[in-house]
């Protein structure tokens, strides 16, 4: 991966990092140690700051990830309109445990904070894309598409 | 001049006085956890706060404006339940080992809790689990014990502009961490243990070798020699509850006996050697032409801080070894002789101030005499505990000599210990092997004090030498940023990686202020002053090293025993 | 019965967002005009006279803190509209940037002129990329019109990190750094990001600046709560029938927004409480639903107006659950730079669970008091004081829910 390439466009960016790093995520899912230290020399600042900035957002990963991360949301509306049961049923259907990624590198489960669609919970984004009012019956046709989509 | 209530107290303060410093002058003491007087207010601990009238909030001291008419209370019910909690919520994932603990009774979070009388917490005691960092052989980070008060990210970060240190993640979760969340020794740290001295705790520390010592005094085949670094004596009363500077040094070698040291010698002995060879190589640049300007390489961290960070510039680093170095390039081959003691039997052990000490004596180019030429570095504090664990009175104690031929010294190698002291010995000697005179006074004042980078011109007989003195990396990497530029008008840069030089170094008593620095900068000055002989070229000893032994300065045996070269670090992250 | 009015929703479904001609149409940008020619002391003495305060939870007189930045000089100053809207059960902010971008983008150059700034920012959450596009496809639109004059905007995306939503934790993002909260003083109109005096106020604040303009200080004045006029979108999630977002007068209290637009509770069940202004607002217990949706009205029951989102929890509802799973999301959320929040939202979250557990003995319940006490006036943030407060309020109202679980 040409790092270099995806950081050009945000060198002339003050403050800059996190948008380059939004950038980056996008191409490979996570922050590969490399891409952090590109980006440190890039933007003049210590590996040390920039490795701060990866790991504070929860957005961004410093560990690799499928090429699709579906989050769920767990925030009050959610978890009492029934996101366990969406959590369960997800951890199924994959067979893999929050936090991990299918071993096809296609899905990572991760958990998320509220993601603003609260008319209809529960939610979950697939790579940012919300799907709400969701249950454990729909979980397989949402899926669908992205297991297509190789 | 705001005029505010402290505790019914009515103070005074400049403008822009926080209450915390409002509060030092009413004479009411506010406890602080991240606060360092030295450093940036953090206000990240919250240990600190008091109520202000008029607001529900509990304002932090160390950063809230003191404001005409403010009545703050610094003890009310509800600070006393804040400030109880907070430390309850610190101590509740905090190892209870402090009797383990190199920290154990100077220890800012142990006093705390005596003070606050934490008794049952009732958080329940979960440590992180996280495990010492031992990757390097100078320093440990033990990250379960952190507090996240953040000022060795500040001493780290701004004061030695290193960055090895940082927060990752947040949360409960954020943690200090060595760049990229790696080991130590994979970080771009220089062991220069300024992080100790900041660290209120003991998540950060030397890595203490008192046990590799008593096992070779234990021996009754090793022959254990010592060196005493010039910052040693005078901050080694602090240990043992004296005054700065009050240490004798006669009683001080009495007291390396009674622990068991064979022979005591001292490296204030090198430091004139270094002088003589350091300042030989700076006459030789200026003649024939060499890289200028030449940066003095007797502090360790320094050296390796430009190997990290200028590798383009290490031809213009001397090539002296430090004096600990050539010291124990030295023990083992002239001394050896001299006391018809075998080399192998000998075991070198260097008393530093310095922490990076430990890691230079490790480089494996450090072998000139066929042998390791150190065996073994203890920092101040490490003896320091080792006098408390002899249990001497050093009251009491009656005074010894040093054993012959590398224990005198002058004046010239005392002030080593302070910033602009190499520089200001280096200039008593070349100015008079440049011109044959003898110096009228031989105090170069310019070069002294705590200012973060001096310079001075020095006219030797018509020719003008530019000096500059850094001490702290991130002054020294403003010089050292104006020679990469090719914009240095100095000849001659000398570099201490610590604030205030050695007597600031990583392996000094904890030094929670630049005030205790200064002191023992004064105590160095008063140490010179006393000495009868005070230029390097005048220690008889080492006139007997060169006759004997060395033959002449930037001779082949120098060139064998005392010099050295340096290699770019192939540091990924910076 | 309470009746919706749409001031900040007004373009809602009226327009095409990703048409600057619509907005055009409707009159947009008039405001802006009418801004620019008028003397900057006279603009800002305008928004104060309206009496319209900050949107995003502080409350703040907009017009006042305009001056302070209006006041302060220097070379370069800047106007951040904080769209980073986080509160759990809120996304009225997200309603505005995909329905009517445009407007916002007005009120900011409104501010721009009345405080002197050519450059500003608008911090759109991570989680709201669909947003983010509209926004630069608006202001991409703006520029071609010429509608912004010299004020430059840039969108700029969070990562994922709730305490954003405090305006220097905002502003440390922008800057490129983690979202750690900054000591103040000094505040932001004075010095914010990259240290110039800037001004950040939130989506709902930007948007109603082109009304005021255009209607006067004195008609926006008098609609609504005296201390708080005009309106606030809410957005009602949990057991209430029509799960969707209204736009009212601040005279209308909880129980009319629940009960009349609301509909009531789903399957004809009974209020146990509602949770006001997002995830760091206070539990109202069924009696006090009459309270109107003021600043000041909430404020005086122990609750917050906040973000707006009305979490409506029926009766067979446990709040010991519900806090619990709320103290988590701070414990997640929280920056880490304090001790109290830091550790505290932690030691929360463990009580709780341990409560939940059956493992919880009345002493933890006297502990999790003094610990909320403890944060809500020591933490350094909003944030960690804030965070306490659902939990604080349930255990007031609904002691019964934790006791029950007590061993």
């Amino acid at each position: 991966m040409d790092y270099q390439k995806i950081l050009a466009d945000y060198v002339e960016m003050p403050g800059g990092l996190i948008e380059a790093f939004h950038a980056i995520q996008a191409e490979l899912s996570y922050l590969p140690e490399e891409a952090i230290i590109q980006a440190a020399q890039v933007f003049g600042i210590p590996a040390a700051q920039a490795y701060g900035v990866a790991t504070f957002y929860s957005m961004f990963s410093v560990k690799p990830r499928g090429k699709f991360v579906i989050r769920i949301c767990e925030s009050a509306p959610c978890h009492i309109a029934g996101a366990a049961k969406v959590v369960a049923a997800l951890e199924k259907e994959l067979g893999i445990n929050m936090g991990g990624s299918t071993p096809d590198g296609l899905f990572t489960l991760e958990f998320t904070e509220c993601v603003g669609q609260c008319q209809a919970a529960p939610v979950i984004t697939i790579n940012g894309k919300p799907y709400t009012d969701v249950s454990p019956e729909k979980i397989s046709g949402i899926l669908e598409p992205y297991r297509k989509n190789i | 001049m705001p005029n505010i209530t402290i505790d019914g107290i009515k103070v005074a303060v400049p403008e822009g006085s926080t209450i915390l410093q409002a509060a030092q002058e009413a004479g009411v003491n506010i406890p602080t956890l991240c606060h360092h007087p030295d450093q940036s207010v953090k206000a990240n601990c919250r240990i600190c706060v008091c109520e202000v009238a008029g607001s529900n909030l509990l304002q932090a001291a160390c950063s809230q404006p003191a404001t005409e008419g403010m009545n703050v209370k610094t003890r009310s019910p509800k600070v006393l339940e804040a400030r109880k909690t907070i430390l309850e919520l610190i101590l509740a994932n905090h190892p209870q080992d402090c009797l383990n603990c190199l920290r154990n009774e100077n220890c800012e979070l142990q006093s705390l809790a005596a003070e606050y009388c934490i008794r049952d917490n009732p958080f329940e005691l979960k440590v992180r689990g996280l495990g010492k960092d031992l990757s390097t052989p100078a320093l440990f980070r033990d990250p379960d014990k952190c507090v996240l008060c953040r000022r060795c990210i500040e001493a780290c970060s701004v004061i030695q502009t290193v960055n090895a240190l940082g927060i990752e993640y947040r949360g409960q979760k954020a943690m200090v961490v060595p760049t990229l969340g790696k080991n130590l020794i994979d970080s771009p740290c220089i062991m220069c243990g300024q992080c100790i001295h900041a660290c209120p705790v003991g998540a950060i520390g030397e890595i203490e070798e008192i046990d590799e010592l008593l096992a070779a005094i234990a021996d009754p085949e090793t022959v254990v020699v010592t060196q005493i670094a010039p910052a040693v004596r005078l901050a080694l009363g602090e240990e043992v509850g004296m005054p700065t500077g009050d240490l004798p040094m006669d009683v001080l070698v009495a007291g390396l006996r009674q622990i068991g040291f064979d022979h005591v010698l001292h490296t204030n002995f090198t430091a004139d050697l270094t002088i003589m060879e350091e300042g030989h190589e700076l006459l030789k640049r200026l003649k024939e032409g060499g890289k200028l300007p030449m940066f003095t390489s007797c502090s360790p961290g320094w050296t390796s801080f430009c190997e990290t960070f200028f590798p383009d510039l290490l031809d213009n680093l001397s090539t002296c070894k430090s004096p600990q170095q050539m010291f124990g390039a030295l023990v083992k081959t002239y001394w050896a002789d001299k006391m018809n003691i075998p080399a192998s039997k000998i075991f070198s052990v260097s008393i530093m101030p310095c922490t990076a000490k430990k890691y230079e004596a490790s480089r494996p180019e450090m072998q000139s005499s066929g042998f390791r030429d150190v065996d073994l570095v203890l920092t101040t504090r490490e003896i320091g505990r080792l006098f408390r664990m002899s249990g001497l009175d050093f009251e009491k104690l009656a005074p010894a000599d040093f054993s012959p031929w590398m224990s005198k010294y002058t004046g010239a190698g005392v002030i080593f210990g302070a910033s602009g002291g190499v520089m200001e010995a280096a200039l008593r000697t070349v100015y008079e092997v440049v011109t044959g005179e003898t110096l009228a006074d031989v105090n170069f004042t310019a070069v002294r004090g705590f200012e973060g980078i001096k310079e001075a011109t020095v006219n030797l007989k018509g020719t003008e030498v530019k000096v500059a003195i850094a001490h702290g990396l991130g002054n020294a990497r403003k010089v050292m940023e104006q020679v990469r530029a090719g914009e240095s008008p100095y000849h001659f840069i000398e570099i201490m990686a610590c604030p205030g030089g050695c007597i600031g170094g990583g392996g000094q008593p904890i030094t929670k202020t630049n005030k205790k620095r200064l002191e023992r900068i004064q105590a160095v000055y008063e140490e010179d002053q006393a000495c009868a002989v005070r230029k390097s070229h005048l220690n008889t000893e080492v006139q007997e090293l060169y006759k004997d032994f060395l033959h002449e300065p930037l001779g082949h045996k120098s060139h064998e025993l005392l010099h050295t070269h340096y290699q770019a670090k192939d540091k990924k992250f910076l | 019965m309470a009746e919706e009015m749409r001031l900040v929703l007004r373009n809602l479904g009226k327009i095409d967002p990703l048409k600057i001609d619509d907005y055009l149409a409707a009159g947009g940008f008039n405001s802006l005009k009418k801004a620019l020619g008028m003397n900057k002391s006279d603009l800002i003495q305008e928004i104060k006279d309206s009496k319209l305060r900050g949107r995003g939870g502080a409350g703040f007189n907009c017009g006042s803190k305009w001056n302070f930045a209006a006041q302060a000089q220097a070379d370069q100053k800047y106007v951040i509209c904080n769209a980073d809207e986080g509160e759990p059960g809120t996304y009225k902010d997200r309603l505005i940037l995909e329905n009517d971008p445009h407007a916002l983008l007005e009120g900011m150059a409104i501010c721009a002129h009345a405080i002197g700034a050519s450059q500003g920012f608008i911090y759109c959450r991570g989680e709201y990329p669909a947003a983010a596009e509209i926004l630069k496809e608006a202001i991409a639109q703006a520029k071609d019109k010429g509608v912004l004059g010299d004020f430059d905007v840039e969108v700029r995306l969070g990562a994922g990190a709730y305490v954003c939503g405090e305006e220097t934790a905002l502003i440390e993002s922008i800057e490129g750094k983690p979202g750690e909260p900054r000591i103040k003083p000094p505040f932001p109109p004075v010095s914010g990001l990259w240290g110039k005096p800037t001004i950040v106020n939130n989506v709902e604040t930007f948007v109603n600046i082109p009304l005021i303009l255009e209607k006067g200080a004195a008609w926006y004045a008098a609609i609504g709560s005296p201390s708080y006029p005009g309106t606030k979108v809410l957005t009602l999630s949990g057991d209430v029938v029509h799960k969707t977002f209204f736009e009212v007068p601040t005279t209308t209290t909880v129980r009319e927004v629940i009960y009349g637009l609301g509909g009531g509770l789903t399957a004809g069940k009974q209020l146990k409480a509602v949770q006001i202004g997002g995830t760091s607002g206070a539990f109202i217990p069924a009696d006090q639903l009459d309270t109107a949706i003021g600043f000041d009205e909430l404020s005086a029951i122990g609750a917050v107006l906040g973000s707006g989102a009305v979490f409506v929890l029926n009766e067979s509802r446990d709040l010991a659950d519900v806090t619990a799973r709320i103290a988590k999301f701070f414990a997640h959320e929280s920056c880490g730079k304090c001790t109290p929040c830091r550790e505290g939202t932690a030691r929360m979250s463990d009580i709780l669970d341990k409560i939940n557990n059956g493992q919880g003995k009345a002493a933890d319940l006297a502990l999790l008091s003094r610990l909320g006490r403890v944060m809500s006036c020591s933490s350094f943030c909003g944030l960690g004081q804030a965070a306490p407060s659902p939990l604080m309020s349930a255990l007031k109202h609904f002691p019964a829910d934790y006791e029950a679980r007590l061993n």
